[in-house]
């Protein structure tokens, strides 16, 4: 086939909603893309493990121990699963994460914000994991098959996070005045956050335009953040909180709510690595890698020493 | 008479794996791989539900309306009886593999004799730990022999930590006057036959690794009769934390 049947034939299967598979031929760009995407998503599944994995130790009881063990569990397993996912893609997972640890490969803003009581980890598993339901929910039916796969074992571990956030949540609002402002506070902290993890806004979005034409995203930035607003807000009022937006308000004829502009510029600099946390959340990966070092090359020559033996 | 003592064996029980399950908590994240991160986190995970089953079950034989948290998380240092053993510092891979190590190959023998006891609940805790045991030994003791066997750093790294935590061993077969009660009385094993087959599985493995037994026998004890390291002290304060600042308080 030419370049130009090619082309034909990959366009006419997203025009069909035929999965690309990893053998199928695609165009460069299309690759390029699902490799940074995907593998950005990976990277915040693995930093993501760093402010809650924070909180293992001191978790205020045995049950929450025990899920936030789970939690942070899957989160490790979606970072694998993920980084197979872009190894479909001909990309090397230590390559990989060497483009993170230089700064190269970005993650979710999101986890260079400290998290500070214990309700911020209720407020993560609410808001943040409820953000990225949002995003990833739409991504079950992205153009690309292992992806498209991937995120629909996720999306069902994802819910359950976002449920046992919202629950713990629940308990504190339910609980003594001290509780239920450590929750606000936390809600206070995480709300614009979280906003800004559907990026920027849609006229500002860089890869936007041409992700939708290819079927990778099926809905804009703003689109989503519309909607993650919208479920929210009844959730807020149900545990009795307030969302920081005096400009928060329902509006009739667009059947949404308004809300704030986010402030771009604090959005930019946290991207930029300005963020309370990049340092440390960078610094404590790399230091992961660099003292692991050893271990992983004591399992390859372990297992080259056994390779060598079975076939002697 | 022997309700006192089944509670003091189960606590050993459930603190060891508290314990274990909060030293392997501080690695996650941390992990050398991913892969470990995944199971580091999951035998922490085992040890924590262990550790809820076992303060329930004494929660009810001591009876005074304690229920499991208040077990884990409200008492003093000396009133926990793990071993010396699984407080120690996670220190690097190798300390933390060999540490594990040591413990599941102690826990396996013991959870599979705990299968025949006359106590119900007992056997029934023990047969559900059982299989993730087994697990968390095989895990273990793949990664000693990678070690050991793997390149010349990783064997000088595993062999410092038999050196350093052998001295901790020795206590895991600790007995006193409870042990003898319930030994009579069908409810729990001889420590020495827990011992007999967690030296065949430690030399077993040590041998595959290639890795030497300590030729210092100097023992140290005290957790199980409640006198810690100084690490305990800053285990508990992490553990506790929430509890004592906010007391009184659900979460």
């Amino acid at each position: 086939m030419t370049q130009a049947e090619h082309e034909r034939h990959f366009n006419d299967k997203i025009a069909k909603e035929i999965k690309i598979e990893p053998n199928d031929w695609m165009p460069d760009e299309y690759r390029q893309t699902l490799i940074r995407q995907i593998s950005q998503h990976a990277h915040s599944e693995v930093v993501g493990m760093l402010p809650e994995g924070n909180w293992i130790t001191r978790a205020p009881n045995l049950r929450r121990k025990a899920v936030l063990l789970a939690k942070v569990q899957d989160e490790a397993g979606h970072g694998l699963y993920l980084y197979s996912a872009t190894e479909t893609l001909g990309a090397d997972r230590e390559q990989t994460i060497d483009d993170l640890h230089t700064g190269k490969a970005k993650y979710s803003s999101i986890f260079n914000y400290p998290a500070l009581t214990w309700a911020d980890i209720g407020a993560i598993g609410w808001l943040v994991d409820g953000a990225a339901i949002m995003n990833q929910v739409a991504l079950c039916r992205t153009s690309y098959g292992p992806y498209a796969r991937a995120m629909v074992k996720i999306c069902k571990e994802e819910s359950f996070h976002q449920r046992q956030g919202y629950e713990s949540l629940m308990k504190l609002c339910n609980g003594t005045p001290q509780q239920k402002a450590m929750a606000q506070d936390a809600l206070n902290r995480f709300w614009w956050p979280a906003l800004m993890m559907f990026g920027p806004n849609d006229a500002e979005s860089t890869h936007s335009e041409q992700s939708i034409a290819w079927k990778i995203k099926r809905f804009t930035n703003d689109e989503l953040r519309q909607s993650f607003v919208d479920a929210t807000v009844p959730q807020a009022e149900i545990l009795g909180l307030t969302i920081p937006d005096e400009n928060l308000k329902w509006n009739e004829e667009r059947g949404h709510y308004d809300f704030s502009e986010i402030n771009w510029d604090e959005f930019w600099q946290v991207v930029k690595g300005n963020g309370p946390c990049n340092k440390e959340r960078l610094a404590a990966r790399i230091k992961a890698k660099e003292e692991g070092l050893w271990v992983r090359e004591a399992a390859n020559a372990f297992a080259k020493k056994r390779a060598m033996k079975k076939s002697a | 008479m022997q309700q006192d003592s089944l509670f003091e064996y189960v606590m050993r029980l459930s603190d060891d794996s508290l314990i274990l399950g909060q030293r392997l908590g501080e690695w996650c994240g941390h992990g050398p791989i991913l892969e470990e991160d995944i199971a580091i986190t999951n035998i922490a995970l085992d040890l924590i539900g262990q550790s809820i089953s076992l303060y329930d079950f004494a929660a009810e034989l001591e009876a005074k309306g304690r229920n499991h948290d208040q077990l884990a998380y409200l008492r003093y240092e000396n009133e926990y009886k793990n071993v010396l053993l699984v407080e120690q510092p996670n220190g690097d891979f190798a300390m933390t593999m060999l540490r594990q190590f040591f413990f599941d190959a102690f826990r396996l023998p013991l959870y599979e004799a705990l299968m025949q006891s006359r106590v119900a609940q007992l056997a029934a805790i023990a047969a559900k730990s059982v299989k993730e045991t087994r697990y968390h030994l095989k895990h273990s003791s793949e990664w000693v022999i990678r070690l050991g066997d793997g390149t010349e750093e990783s064997h000088m790294r595993a062999q410092a930590a038999i050196d350093h935590l052998w001295r901790y061993t020795n206590e895991l077969f600790y007995e006193n006057a409870h042990d003898q009660r319930l030994q009579e009385s069908g409810a729990v094993p001889l420590m020495s036959d827990i011992k007999e087959k967690w030296q065949k599985t430690v030399h077993e493995v040590l041998q595959e690794a290639t890795l030497q037994l300590p030729s210092n026998n100097w023992k140290f004890d005290g957790g199980r009769e409640g006198r810690h390291s100084e690490h305990m002290g800053y285990i508990l304060s992490d553990l506790q934390y929430m509890q004592r600042a906010y007391p009184n308080m659900e979460w």
